[in-house]
């Protein structure tokens, strides 16, 4: 096998093309190496990942440089200014290391530090000194106003009133449904407990191509419910149809559906369990949650006669 | 001029061939044995709808008569993929309807079928056989009507937990007085009445009826006078096991019905149990291979009465109801049990439960000396546990653990839970599915990359340090065809550095973990014959810096090309086509008729 080219980790330099030495990482530039804290390999200069001192990763990076827009091909190579094999997108020489890798679990003791058998290679990570306090800090610093809160170690000490994860444990939603119904049926062994609670009800959009599904019972309240359903309906508004690069389609993610929801055009209206189409937000919660059966997002003009004493009401209220 | 056999003898052999993996061998050894090959397959197993078109599936296979097709991700059973993702089978229908009448089965798991496509199958293809759907969406009864009224051939009908609009019972009633070839009947998943007297009659003139799943509003009462019209039966699902109280006419009948069913070996169902009729099992219980009671909400002494009398047991699926107690019966009762799996009757909480610990594994490894394939969800494990099923149970080759708590450590010594699952992939070396839980370093994917080298599918979900630990698994995994990730701190290095082995692999899912928008786009434009999909919710992933994560990624191999029916929160990296492709005409159209 011929040596892979310099800065050559999937094929992209000049000369070659796409074969199998892609496949092989030249070791020698590209050793990762696991270091503690403050130790720098000799050779290389220190890598990082995101090397983002705020854990919100959505701060414009020297990524940009490196890929590509629409339109003008370079090639990756061509983006980095060194010679050695950087093939992270990282120009940052900071020593912040992966914030993002140390997040998701406190360390167990030991693990830092040893070599790594059977690889020839090492991960060199400068581990922030204070990673606790970023342990405690945010729990997703990638995803804002999201829903999937990833629980630490610390939080399993805190009793009962826990954010559900998306999709997790990893349980079918036939399972989920079937004993949600069932637990209501059942004998005394199961009373009090609250086994699966899961309300998956369908939510229409009128114009859009297609439902979408909810779960009521991870919401603790209408505005929870309202911006869940703005974050999934969103891409129906307006450029979902888009293609990058065409003007006028930035800043049309989240203030479009909110905008033509506080305009009145669209109204949240609801199938309760006698079949009855109510508009949301008049009664508690509660008994909103329990009652609902399905979910329609209705134009303003067709929700008229369901407005108690002919008001109409908005999701401005929520 | 080869000197191999004349045609008609390599036809003739290869007839006695049937696993797609020998004849996908035998069709890489000459361009001859590829050609008779291909003229002569007749079943052909797609893993990923996407991977390659039906034009082409139907172009080399003339002779196809059951296809098998897979959509969706796996993730998308626990919702992790939105709605409208895709997994359309229309245009395969359409596709064979044209140009493969003589198609006899279909199966399809994680597809969105419609009642239109039902409606095709029905017209289309006279010969037709089997339909199993399994965990499908998209249809509703009407469809069934369809099947039921032009399958005069039908054999087996399986709608395995799939989502079913459930506009009417009566489409049973669309079988044909002169229809008697049903084998297999599951209708498990619905959630209304079916018409039972239509039930009961269609049961009477099927002599060849051989499975019974019934759904949960079939009542107990109405179970007897069914058995009586299918005593053959090898496989039921019952209705609900229940009534509001119990009734000994109902249990005495019960009986003879269950003791007149010689041939029943497997058992399902039992939506809601009244343990008191459980006895009526008894009869039956020492043919018993495959019990399914991971609906039953039942005490553990009651489970182990039953299963006490089930030495042949092979597979068992139980709720953890069970307990330890009631595994280490299964343990000294079981000796032929080749499959466990305990589900969680109460996810939601966050007690420890003593009842049903990691202890309740070992016994039944210990005691099980053919237990190949294991799915537990429990709240604590720990890495002696762990060593102790893997060095006992070196035939694991299935082995799922789930433990409730992400990122929970051995409950005895609060490390991760590395050498535990190190241990399993060590000792286990036929390991072809394992998926992992708990408190999880880089560590473990050094193990696992180490050996697990038969590994086909990994489930990972929070774990991991850094992108060593993606890169270890592939760069060590040689068998791995299926990865999916959430919740992992991996990111662009380890997958760029092994962008060449995702073509050796069916697909990657990739969520809530911190791979680049800037690295998708790169690894879509350099690697032609992957599908890199993004999937994103909150907008075009264009309108943020190349450096923000991307919610989920998709990637998979593909000769079709970039899929054309993605809908608005999808993006195939690296296409250069600017246009937002189009949407599955008939999928939309399905999905209004659905409001």
């Amino acid at each position: 096998m011929s040596t892979p080219l310099e800065h050559d980790y999937i094929g992209l330099t000049d000369n070659s093309s796409m074969d199998k030495t892609s496949s092989s990482l030249n070791f020698k530039e590209t050793e990762l190496r696991l270091g503690l804290p403050g130790c720098e390999s000799p050779d290389r200069k220190p890598v990082s990942f995101f090397s983002n001192k705020d854990l919100n990763i959505n701060v414009c990076s020297p990524l940009k440089n490196l890929v590509t827009s629409v339109g003008a091909k370079r090639g990756f190579s061509d983006a980095i200014d060194e010679s050695s094999s950087k093939w992270i997108f990282s120009v940052n020489d900071g020593s912040q290391a992966g914030i993002g890798t140390t997040l998701f679990s406190p360390r167990g003791e030991g693990n830092v530090g040893k070599s790594l058998v059977g690889l020839e290679t090492q991960t060199n990570i400068n581990v922030p000194k204070n990673i606790n306090e970023i342990l405690h800090q945010s729990v997703k610093p990638v995803h804002e106003k999201n829903k999937q809160v990833v629980g630490t170690n610390e939080d399993a000490n805190a009793p009962a009133a826990k954010t559900q994860i998306v999709g997790w444990p990893p349980i079918r939603s036939f399972r989920k449904n079937t004993m949600a119904s069932n637990l209501t049926k059942s004998n005394d062994e199961a009373e009090g407990k609250p086994g699966f609670e899961c309300l998956y009800v369908k939510v229409s959009m009128d114009g859009a191509p297609y439902l979408r599904k909810v779960d009521l019972k991870i919401y603790n309240n209408y505005m929870e419910l309202s911006s869940a359903l703005e974050k999934m309906f969103t891409c129906f508004i307006i450029g979902q149809f888009n293609s990058p690069g065409v003007p006028g389609k930035d800043g049309l993610s989240e203030s479009s559906l909110r905008d033509l929801l506080h305009g009145s055009e669209y109204v949240l209206t609801y199938e309760d369990k006698d079949g009855d189409w109510m508009l949301v937000g008049d009664v508690p919660w509660g008994m909103f949650a329990d009652s609902c059966r399905r979910l329609r997002i209705m134009k303003g003009s067709e929700a008229i006669g369901l407005a108690p004493r002919g008001i109409e009401k908005s999701w401005s209220q929520y | 001029m080869d000197h191999s056999f004349p045609q008609k003898v390599l036809e003739h052999l290869f007839s006695f061939i049937d696993s797609n993996k020998d004849r996908n061998a035998i069709s890489l050894v000459s361009k001859s044995w590829y050609e008779i090959e291909r003229r002569s397959r007749k079943k052909i197993f797609i893993g990923n709808c996407y991977a390659v078109s039906p034009t082409t599936v139907i172009k080399r296979f003339p002779e196809l008569r059951s296809i098998t097709l897979k959509g969706k991700p796996h993730f998308a059973d626990f919702n992790l993929v939105p709605d409208g993702w895709g997994g359309y089978v229309y245009t395969w229908i359409e596709a064979m309807a044209v140009s493969v009448p003589l198609l006899e089965e279909i199966r399809l798991k994680r597809m969105v079928v419609t009642d239109e496509s039902l409606e095709l199958i029905a017209k289309s293809f006279k010969n037709f056989k089997v339909l199993v759907f399994i965990s499908c969406d998209g249809f509703s009864t009407d469809g069934l009507e369809a099947i039921a009224s032009n399958c005069r051939n039908l054999k087996e009908l399986n709608l395995q937990e799939s989502e079913v609009e459930d506009l009417s019972g009566d489409w049973l009633c669309y079988f044909p007085d002169s229809y008697t070839s049903l084998v297999s009947l599951n209708i498990s998943c619905l959630n209304n009445e079916v018409n039972l007297s239509a039930l009961e009659a269609l049961l009477g003139r099927c002599p060849n009826l051989q499975t019974l799943c019934l759904n949960h509003a079939v009542p107990l009462d109405k179970l007897p006078s069914l058995l009586s019209q299918c005593p053959q039966l090898v496989e039921l699902g019952t209705g609900v096991y229940s009534t509001e109280e119990m009734h000994p006419d109902v249990l005495s009948s019960l009986i003879t019905a269950f003791s007149g069913c010689k041939q029943l070996k497997s058992l399902s169902g039992f939506w809601n149990v009244l343990p008191s009729y459980l006895p009526a099992l008894y009869p039956i219980c020492s043919r018993l291979t495959s019990l399914n009671l991971s609906y039953a909400i039942i005490q553990s002494s009651d489970i182990v009465k039953l299963i006490g009398q089930c030495p042949n047991l092979l597979r068992l699926w139980v709720l953890d109801y069970i307990e330890d107690v009631g595994l280490e019966a299964v343990a000294a009762s079981c000796k032929d049990l080749q499959e466990l799996r305990v589900f969680p009757s109460d996810p939601s909480c966050l007690e420890l439960n003593n009842a049903l610990t990691e202890r309740g594994l070992v016994s039944v490894s210990k005691g099980c000396p053919k237990l190949q394939s294991v799915l537990y969800f429990c709240r604590q494990m720990s890495n002696a546990a762990l060593s102790a099923i893997a060095q006992i149970r070196p035939n694991l080759t299935r082995f799922r653990l789930c433990i409730l708590e992400p990122h929970t450590p051995d409950y005895l010594t609060l490390q991760p839970l590395d050498s535990g699952f190190g241990a399993i992939v060590e000792h286990c070396k036929d390991l072809q599915r394992l998926s992992l839980s708990g408190l999880l370093t880089d560590r473990v994917f050094e193990y696992i990359g180490t050996h697990a080298k038969k590994l086909e599918m990994l489930s990972v979900a929070f774990a991991g340090d850094s992108d060593l630990g993606l890169h270890y698994v592939l760069s060590g995994c040689e068998n791995l065809r299926k990865l999916e990730i959430r919740d992992c701190p991996f990111g662009d290095e380890a997958l760029l550095a092994n962008a060449a082995k995702l073509e050796t692999m069916r697909s990657l899912w990739m969520s809530s973990c911190s791979v680049s928008y800037g690295a998708c786009k790169l690894l879509g434009q350099k690697m032609p014959k992957l599908n890199v999909e993004v999937i994103d919710e909150s907008g075009p992933p264009d309108s943020r810096p190349d450096s923000c994560p991307v919610e989920k990624l998709y990637i998979y191999r593909s000769i079709a090309g970039p899929r054309l029916d993605m809908p608005g929160f999808v993006w195939t990296m690296g296409d250069d086509s600017s246009r937002k492709l189009e949407l599955d005409v008939a999928g939309v159209e399905a999905q209004f008729r659905n409001l």
